[in-house]
């Protein structure tokens, strides 16, 4: 496969096929757990959760039969860096799933592909085959005896909410994508009701470069709080686009510099769930303690009409919602008739003001993080550019 | 039934497994948890709603159900967990490490509140005019929470038409609220699998197979579905406008009969508590609204015993005598929600299902022939109401083969709720009634007809009969005071050997032309089992089909609804494990007091043979009423 020329401090550092798996079959599980947990990495899917911990669980489970999965449903709006590894990178995505099936002691790995994606399959399917006959993958992986791991690729049904984790699994074992009760997790009650560890395409795929570099060269990127570097999608206005590498901790406005964004009136920092930041806070940082991403950067310019963008995140999740809580499938709709509303200038600061409020308890008590985000960017635009959208005239702007 | 390992459902909805310790009493096996300050020790899994309920406070549900694995979708039973950023499901949370939970902090308050209104703003109807008015859960959480305008506005038109395709359900999907519990009732409770809810977003909801009207999909009828919906969006198709049409004509000669679990349910519609036996107030009242006469069901139940006994004598004498094949084991054919469940999922076992049919299409037939004679009415005049615990006795009394008399044998199923609500309309208050006699010519029944309600109840008043019937002895010889303890409770499944011995009695004279003598019976066990709850019949199928134990069974009951007629869907909403305990306590206390226990000793029995059907049980005559034949119905349907 062609390679683009990409440069990056960890995940675009160079890597060879098979290094990182050498590396950790020549140790324990237990001391391959104990560097991934010496990097502190976080689940790059959004969450955030530290992946060592989330292994630990899943390794301590008592159970013969345990899964891997990858997720590569990359559904939300904006992202396209799981594809970048995928297509390009395969060889860190794949490592990754077997270090970690090495470290929690699972036979089976599963790639759950967005439909979107089909056109990947076949290749990333000939990959595996050239793994399996490298001895990465089947029986005594590499003449680690009783060390047995394969992958399958199964393609996901389309739905934004089979990213989430358990609405994934769900879908996996053939049912409607909906999200789960949790407790129980997957790391003790995942797919099939075996321990199970969900991870994100491009946390997987820091792992080999973690075990091969080692737990301190990964922390010289990044905060305290946020260590390594991460990928941006980065869309919108700006001369620009792509996926970039840059380290935790960077400016936002460093990074419209880097992609040359000019006149740029906010930033949409994590997608339609994530939050609208308007150019007074671009000195805030990209990173888990402060401006949270699972990697989609869009930008809005001053020729935006804020309102649109809202409306279109809004339209989505009442799309998107799986319909099975009552504050996710009925509060998004509300938001998208306040949204209306406003529009045409038909609304009072009271009811607007209630449909925040609304957006809060959509927040606590949906059952999953789509509805439990869904509402962040009614909120951040409402409050971040009441001036723009409740100008003096009624609201009567927008069209 | 009570046991919720092998749920066919969803993962979201599975409930967690948790191993539970050995001895709850070690170290381990408890977890202590502070609830708004209070400190309490409840058992390692234990939900939050279940703690709270321990200690004392209240939480507002709706999509959860006792009966039901959890779903968690409602969302109105958030509450505050210490060191968690969203509130938590409690019904859904099971407590396995030490917590600190509030249960009515700012936040939790105003979610509940937002999500009531939510609800609201999505449900059509107003409530003055809805059948649910007044035991709705939905209206009652909003009354709780103060709601006294609709925040987020409110539908002014309805999303769905209704759909009154079916005999027995009529379901109205702009009431819905979206809880599920009738899908986890449908596929997980009675493994039909009928409803599930589709689409996505604000788009979703509750459907059959490719949205096909109910009458068209496999739906048994069992109504346990409406019994767990907290809304008017499910119901039964009630006929009591009918009914009163029929009373008001003074040509039509008016006839109720009843069955035992209305009577031992009906005082719940009239602020009793469970557990009231109300059969003979009952009498009164219904003969104050207008009916001409009131029958004991009991009585064709007794007449069920003989017939259905009769014929597993019948086909025993041909496997066991004649070498001949002769489908056994015979299952038990008196509920109609069973009845069509076999006839969609196993039509290859019609033959085994006895041809004797159900008490109520027994009485029906009989009313407009035997009766209509003997009072000297035209049975075209006579409209036979049928008072039953069940949705599915609706759709029983409107098959085309039902038609023994030459009319149609049952004009209506009438359920409890419908009956209380006719009598209520009456401005009758059923407690206070004096109480009254069933009606001749059938008068009183046996116990055993009684306790046809329970699960079990049809498998004893078999035996007590059998048991005379061969061995020459006394039921009380052998079973003390002729309850047949092994037979009750809340099992699942329920299995009993019954060993004959060598010394047989005399073959009684009702029955002496089938068969000759009891001596190829002499070192016979008779094997019986019992289900109830479609879930646990399937279980015994499945193992028949794969030729495990139930295969060698002789006789096995069978009840499509948890708990037999007890807890059928036409009953009192709510209907939860403890009510149908009660229900059937009250059942077997009645069964107790009375003389007459034993259906072949009931004299009115022994008339109509008698009198009218003169040639023996499974004679002629009988067979051209009593018995029916059934259809091979299949998974699909065209
Ligand atoms: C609505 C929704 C959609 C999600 N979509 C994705 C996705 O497309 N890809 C992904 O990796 N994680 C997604 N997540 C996060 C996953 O639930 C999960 O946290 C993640 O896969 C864990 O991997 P990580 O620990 O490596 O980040 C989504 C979460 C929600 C609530
Ligand atoms: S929050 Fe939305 S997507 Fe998640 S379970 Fe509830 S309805 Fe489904
Ligand atoms: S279903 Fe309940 S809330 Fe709805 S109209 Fe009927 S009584 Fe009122
Ligand atoms: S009546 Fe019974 S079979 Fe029919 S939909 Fe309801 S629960 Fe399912
Ligand atoms: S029909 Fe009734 S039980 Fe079924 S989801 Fe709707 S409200 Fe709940
Ligand atoms: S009652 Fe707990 S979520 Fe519905």
């Amino acid at each position: 496969m062609e390679k683009k020329e990409r440069k990056g401090a960890v995940l675009f550092s160079a890597y060879k096929r098979g290094d990182g798996i050498k590396k950790v079959l020549a140790k324990s599980r237990e001391d391959v757990l104990l560097d991934i947990r010496e990097s502190k990495l976080k689940g790059r899917g959004g969450a955030g959760f530290p992946t060592a911990t989330k292994w630990m669980m899943v390794a301590a489970a008592n159970s013969e039969t345990k899964y891997i999965i990858c997720n590569a449903d990359e559904g939300e709006p904006g992202t396209f860096k799981d594809r970048v590894l995928l297509l390009e990178y395969p060889e860190l995505v794949f490592d990754g799933m077997v270090i970690a099936a090495y470290i929690i002691g699972a036979k089976n790995g599963i790639v759950y592909l967005r439909g979107e994606y089909e056109y990947l399959k076949k290749s990333l399917e000939d990959y595996l085959e050239s793994m399996r006959k490298d001895n990465l993958l089947g029986q005594n992986i590499l003449s680690k005896k009783g060390f047995d791991f394969d992958i399958t690729i199964r393609m996901g049904s389309g739905a934004y909410v089979c990213g989430e984790e358990t609405a994934l699994i769900e879908s996996l074992e053939g049912s409607r994508g909906e999200a789960r009760n949790r407790p129980p997790f997957p790391v003790t009650t995942g797919y099939m009701g075996h321990p199970t560890t969900v991870n994100n395409v491009e946390t997987l795929a820091s792992i080999p470069h973690i075990v091969s570099k080692g737990g301190e060269w990964f922390k010289k990127n990044g905060t305290d709080k946020s260590t390594g570097s991460k990928l941006f999608s980065v869309s919108g206005d700006c001369r620009k686009p792509g996926v970039y590498e840059l380290p935790w901790g960077t400016k936002i406005s460093d990074l419209l510099k880097i992609v040359e964004a000019e006149d740029s009136k906010a930033v949409q920092v994590g997608g339609a769930s994530g939050f609208c930041i308007p150019k007074s806070q671009f000195n805030r940082t990209l990173a888990y303690e402060d401006a949270a991403t699972g990697g989609s950067i869009i930008i809005f310019n001053e020729s935006r009409n804020m309102l649109h963008i809202l409306k279109n995140f809004m339209e989505f999740f009442v799309e998107e919602s799986c319909g099975q809580c009552t504050p996710c499938r009925i509060g998004n709709v509300k938001l998208l008739e306040g949204i209306r509303m406003i529009e045409k200038g038909e609304y009072t600061f009271n009811y607007m003001n209630q449909l925040k409020d609304l957006g809060r308890t959509m927040q606590v008590a949906s059952k999953c993080g789509l509805g439990q985000s869904s509402p962040n960017s009614f909120i951040s635009i409402l409050e971040n550019f009441k001036d723009e959208i409740f100008n003096g005239n009624g609201g009567n702007n927008g069209k | 039934m009570e046991s919720k390992d092998n749920l066919r459902v969803p993962g979201s909805q599975k409930p967690l497994t948790i191993e539970k310790p050995s001895d709850l009493n070690t170290i381990g096996g408890t977890v202590s948890v502070e609830i708004n300050e209070k400190k309490i020790t409840v058992p390692l899994g234990t939900t939050i709603l279940e703690a709270c309920k321990m200690s004392g406070i209240s939480i507002p549900t709706l999509c959860n159900h006792e009966d039901l694995c959890v779903a968690g979708v409602c969302r109105i039973c958030v509450v505050e967990v210490e060191g968690m950023r969203t509130l938590q499901a409690s019904c859904a949370f099971p407590i396995t490490a030490p917590m600190k939970i509030r249960t009515s902090t700012p936040m939790v308050r105003k979610a509940r509140r937002n999500i009531i209104d939510l609800m609201l703003s999505e449900h059509y109807g107003e409530c003055y005019s809805c059948f649910r008015n007044g035991k709705c859960e939905l209206q009652a959480l909003a009354k709780e929470y103060g709601v006294d305008s609709y925040t987020y506005g409110h539908v002014s038109k309805p999303k769905y038409e209704i759909d009154k395709s079916s005999y027995s359900v009529i379901r109205d999907m702009s009431k819905c609220v979206l809880c599920k519990r009738c899908v986890r009732t449908c596929i997980d409770l009675q493994e039909v699998g009928v409803l599930e809810a589709v689409d996505r977003g604000d788009k979703t909801h509750i459907s059959t197979f490719l949205n096909k009207p109910l009458n068209d999909v496999i739906c048994i009828n069992c109504g346990q579905c409406i019994n767990r919906c907290p809304t008017a969006a499910l119901r039964a198709n009630d006929p009591s406008d009918e009914i009163w049409a029929a009373i008001d004509d003074p040509k039509k000669h008016v006839i109720i009969q009843t069955a035992p679990s209305p009577r031992a349910a009906i005082g719940e519609e009239f602020g009793l508590g469970a557990g009231h036996s109300m059969t003979r107030e009952l009498n009164t009242a219904l003969k104050r609204i207008g009916f001409d006469k009131v029958f004991d069901t009991n009585f064709t139940a007794d007449l069920t015993i003989i017939e259905e006994g009769t014929e597993l004598i019948l086909r025993l004498y041909k496997a066991l005598v004649k070498k001949e094949d002769a489908a056994l084991p015979q299952f038990t054919s008196c509920s109609p929600g069973w009845v069509k469940f076999i006839e969609h999922y196993y039509p290859d076992y019609l033959d085994n299902l006895s041809s004797a049919k159900s008490p109520q299409q027994m009485f029906g037939a009989l009313i407009k022939t035997f009766y209509a004679q003997k009072a000297g009415i035209d049975p075209s005049d006579v409209v036979s109401v049928a008072l039953m615990p069940c949705s599915a006795k609706k759709f029983e009394c409107n098959r085309p083969e039902m038609h023994a008399s030459g009319f149609k044998d049952v004009d209506y199923g009438l359920t409890t709720r419908e009956m209380a609500k006719m009598i209520r309309e009456a401005g009758i208050n059923l407690p206070e009634m004096p109480k009254s006699d069933f009606d001749d010519p059938f008068g009183e029944a046996s116990g055993a007809g009684l306790i046809f309600g329970a699960t079990g109840g049809v498998m004893e008043a078999a035996i007590r009969s059998v048991v005379e019937f061969v061995l020459g002895k006394k039921t009380e010889d052998i079973f003390e005071k002729a309850n047949i303890i092994p037979l009750r409770g809340f099992d699942g499944v329920k299995y009993m050997e019954i060993p004959i011995g060598n010394e047989v009695g005399e073959v009684p004279d009702i029955i002496k032309h089938l068969v000759p003598d009891w001596n190829w019976l002499k070192g016979a066990t008779l094997k019986i089992a019992v289900a109830h709850g479609t879930a646990n019949a399937k279980k015994i199928m499945d193992n028949i089909k794969a030729g495990g134990k139930f295969s060698e069974c002789h006789f096995i009951e069978f009840m499509a609804c948890p708990g037999g007629c007890i807890g059928g869907g036409g009953q009192p909403i709510p209907t939860t494990p403890e009510i149908r305990k009660l229900r059937a306590k009250a059942i077997y206390a009645e069964d107790e007091s009375l003389e007459l226990r034993k259906s072949h000793e009931n004299p009115n029995v022994v008339k109509i043979y008698n009198e009218f059907l003169t040639d023996g049980p499974c004679g002629h005559q009988s067979h051209k009423l009593l018995h029916t034949h059934y259809t091979k119905r299949g998974r699909y349907i065209a």
